[in-house]
């Protein structure tokens, strides 16, 4: 057991450390560029220099490396402490597509899809959801026809996120007259196709971010499918495995606790700091007990899959979505307590949600109530706790049509 | 960075847990839960001779020379067999003599407790009238006059059987006290773990030698951490028996584990369990190589641990329904491991303040 990273990475650290230090932050016309477009100025260079993207092909505009996470951990670690705008504006389209691409896609669709999408060009939106169909994918209705040399797609998806922004989506779409998942494909559709029509859906917050997508005769050309026909399952699950690894991630965790450190310092309460109250501090060191669970823990899975050891901690992986997001459902319950009479304020609705800091009683009741959001999305925790019943400790599977 | 067991550690699990499991079964651990006088002294030897009792002696002094993080993995497979053996006073009197001893006393006592030919424990906690933490040096009176100590101590684990006692004195420093040199009066309480017996230890002149050294904080981090590491063990074992309790169960037809009431509660059973062994493995490395970590992760890891524990196993009870509120239930012994795991060395709440304190809350 070694928690050290060892000098070729504290090597790796030290350049990172530089080149954030260099390359930003930006001056002249550059600093008066929006949000995103700063964030595909410093993309674009990251990836050039090799710190982002580093295991896609130099083909489809990345770095050609081989796969590295203590690699990737380092630089992510420097890049959130050097504050740059390294995120991507697409993580749908990043961390979702891309890897599905590089293992379904056709050359043709990773050259054409994956380097827009790395630096932040080109934005996706992911089309599963149906009004009838959350957790129950398999009985999509949507369909898509083929008509000569085109799809032609009808039907309705729900809980689409960035929508209005997305340049592209993926979506399953039924092609096939086999029953459910056997049913579906996989499509690659351009947003500004005649039919589509974006409906946004006000968010409990009063906050934008899901939409509804309507299709009405949309045609798309027959290339724009991944892997074959009825194939869609397969290919979509691929993706699925990333969104849970998306957002499994523990540093997300730390710097919320972090705030809710802060905040339990700046709060009074009778005359004194609230977190000089002895029912504050237990509170708190008990949600530090679960932040620091998930701290090792990731740390562990890191080992694991460096070694490619994946096997020895797959129970963790799959408990990581859950652990996260009762442990954000925690710190959101006690914000609410410190917050006091503050918690009368109305959410204050930007569409960054929780990736912001968190200041303001408004930006708080907002992130309490979208601690709620992130329980729901990708994987509700109902259906975690199934498949952790199921794969993890052998119970039979819930009663399947 | 490698956050994982090495191969000798992996190798030293497996060992024990094949001994456990072949010579340490449940039927075996009932014998020795109802039995009227304490554990089987053949079960010692047998994990004597795996080398289990000189873990963290040095090398030189006829021990493994091995950290807590090998004496933590002992605890799990311990905790996970609920293994009826005065482990973790014997391993704690270690501590004591390594981080505190004389060389005149390592001399005298590591071999021969590395060896198992001596056993030994640790006397720490005073009977608290006030209600105060009965783990709190401030309050403890055991002192030494002319050689000879004077004072009462209480949940001391297997007092009976040991041969050396490290006694904590007022003011929070150690003395070494031989139960057979006279002045050890040693009377049996009726603990609620009788995997692993309490006794009352009443010291009337006894005999006795300060360690050298100041030991108590590391006693004290390793004892958290062993604690956490058997509560760990035992709560994984309770997970597991539920999921299978579940699956044999019928009732209307079906295994109950179809009924995604009891399932979703198995679930969340064993997100509380199984992250959490990174938690126990860090606090031991850092208890073994990064000493400024080390205080902090030890409190976190034993509260938030015994904790979950606890919790836990009230939910394994539930999952056996009547049959798990009966003696007869085996979840009853794994049940009370936990509960000793969590009040031994002072409650989730003590520790909790400490982590509170020591972050500079």
């Amino acid at each position: 057991m070694d928690l050290r990273y060892g000098e070729a990475y504290d090597r790796l650290r030290e350049e990172v450390r530089d080149f954030a230090r260099r390359s930003w932050p930006p001056r002249g016309d550059e600093a008066r560029l929006d949000e995103r477009e700063q964030q595909i100025r410093f993309r674009r260079r990251a990836i050039e220099a090799g710190y982002l993207s580093r295991s896609v092909p130099a083909e489809c505009g990345g770095g050609g490396r081989a796969v590295d996470v203590l690699a990737e951990t380092v630089i992510r670690q420097e890049l959130i402490a050097a504050d740059v705008p390294w995120r991507s504006p697409s993580p749908q389209g990043t961390d979702m597509l891309v890897p599905t691409l590089l293992e379904e896609g056709t050359p043709e669709q990773c050259r054409r899809y994956i380097p827009p999408t790395l630096v932040g060009e080109m934005i996706w939106c992911q089309g599963y959801s149906e009004p009838g169909s959350g957790s129950d994918l398999g009985s999509l209705q949507s369909r898509a026809e083929l008509d000569g040399d085109h799809w032609v797609l009808n039907g309705q998806k729900i809980w689409t996120s960035s929508a209005r922004e997305a340049d592209m989506m993926f979506g399953l779409f039924r092609t096939e007259a086999e029953p459910r998942s056997r049913g579906l494909s996989y499509l690659l559709i351009d947003m500004r196709t005649p039919g589509i029509e974006v409906r946004p859906l006000t968010m409990m917050t009063g906050g934008i971010d899901f939409c509804e997508v309507w299709f009405d005769d949309v045609r798309i050309p027959a290339e724009s499918m991944v892997g074959r026909r009825g194939e869609g399952w397969k290919v979509s699950k691929a993706t699925l495995k990333h969104e849970r690894m998306l957002i499994g991630d523990a540093s997300y965790l730390e710097r919320a606790f972090e705030d809710l450190l802060r905040l339990a310092r700046e709060t009074r309460r009778d005359g004194r700091p609230a977190i000089e109250h002895a029912d504050v501090r237990q509170r708190l060191a008990e949600i530090e007990g679960f932040v620091a669970t998930q701290t090792w823990a990731s740390h562990r899975m890191l080992s694991a899959i460096a070694a490619d050891r994946d096997m020895t901690v797959i129970n963790e992986m799959m408990m990581a979505k859950l652990s996260l997001t009762n442990t954000m459902e925690r710190i959101a319950e006690l914000s609410l307590d410190l917050l006091a009479e503050g918690g009368l304020t109305a959410p204050t609705t930007d569409e960054g949600g929780m990736r912001q800091g968190w200041r303001t009683p408004g930006k708080w009741v907002s992130n309490y109530m979208m601690s709620l959001g992130l329980s729901i999305a990708g994987g509700t925790s109902n259906i975690q706790r199934n498949l952790i019943g199921e794969r993890i400790l052998g119970l039979p599977r819930d009663l399947r049509p | 960075m490698d956050f994982a067991l090495s191969e000798e550690q992996e190798l030293l699990q497996q060992t024990l847990r094949g001994f456990i499991e072949n010579e340490c079964p449940p039927s075996v651990v009932r014998e020795s839960f109802d039995a009227e006088a304490g554990p089987d002294p053949g079960l010692w030897k047998g994990l004597v001779e795996l080398g289990i009792a000189g873990l963290l002696v040095p090398e030189e002094r006829g021990g493994a020379g091995l950290g807590l993080l090998e004496a933590a993995l002992a605890a799990e497979e311990l905790g996970h067999g609920a293994v009826p053996a005065p482990f973790l006073g014997h391993a704690l009197a270690c501590v004591a003599l390594v981080a505190g001893g004389s060389d005149a006393q390592k001399r005298r006592w590591l071999p021969a407790l590395a060896s198992g030919e001596a056993v030994a424990s640790v006397a720490l906690a005073e009977p608290s009238p006030e209600g105060s933490d009965a783990w709190d040096p401030a309050h403890w009176r055991c002192r030494i006059e002319d050689g000879r100590l004077r004072g009462r101590k209480a949940w001391v684990p297997q007092a009976a059987g040991a041969d050396l006692l490290v006694v904590a004195l007022a003011g929070g420093r150690l003395a070494l006290a031989e139960t057979g040199a006279g002045g050890v009066g040693i009377a049996p309480l009726d603990g609620v773990d009788r995997t692993r017996r309490l006794d009352a230890v009443d010291l009337d002149a006894a005999p006795a030698e300060p360690l050298e050294g100041d030991a108590l904080p590391r006693v004290r981090d390793a004892g958290l951490v062993l604690l956490a590491a058997d509560a760990f063990g035992a709560a994984y074992r309770l997970v597991r028996m539920s999921a299978e309790y579940a699956q044999s169960r019928q009732q209307f037809g079906q295994p109950i584990a179809q009924f995604q009431g009891l399932k979703h509660q198995l679930a969340d059973m064993a997100l509380d369990v199984d992250p959490t062994r990174s938690l126990w493995w860090y606090a031991a490395h850092a208890f073994d190589h990064l000493p400024a970590e080390a205080e902090r992760a030890a409190a976190l890891a034993k509260a938030h641990i015994t904790d979950r524990a606890v919790q836990v196993a009230r939910g394994a009870v539930r999952a056996h329904g009547g049959l798990g509120f009966t003696w007869e239930c085996d979840v009853q012994i794994w049940f009370k491991r936990t509960l000793f795991d969590r009040a031994w060395l002072g409650t989730p709440e003590v520790h909790r303040e400490r982590a509170a304190a020591l972050g500079g809350w």
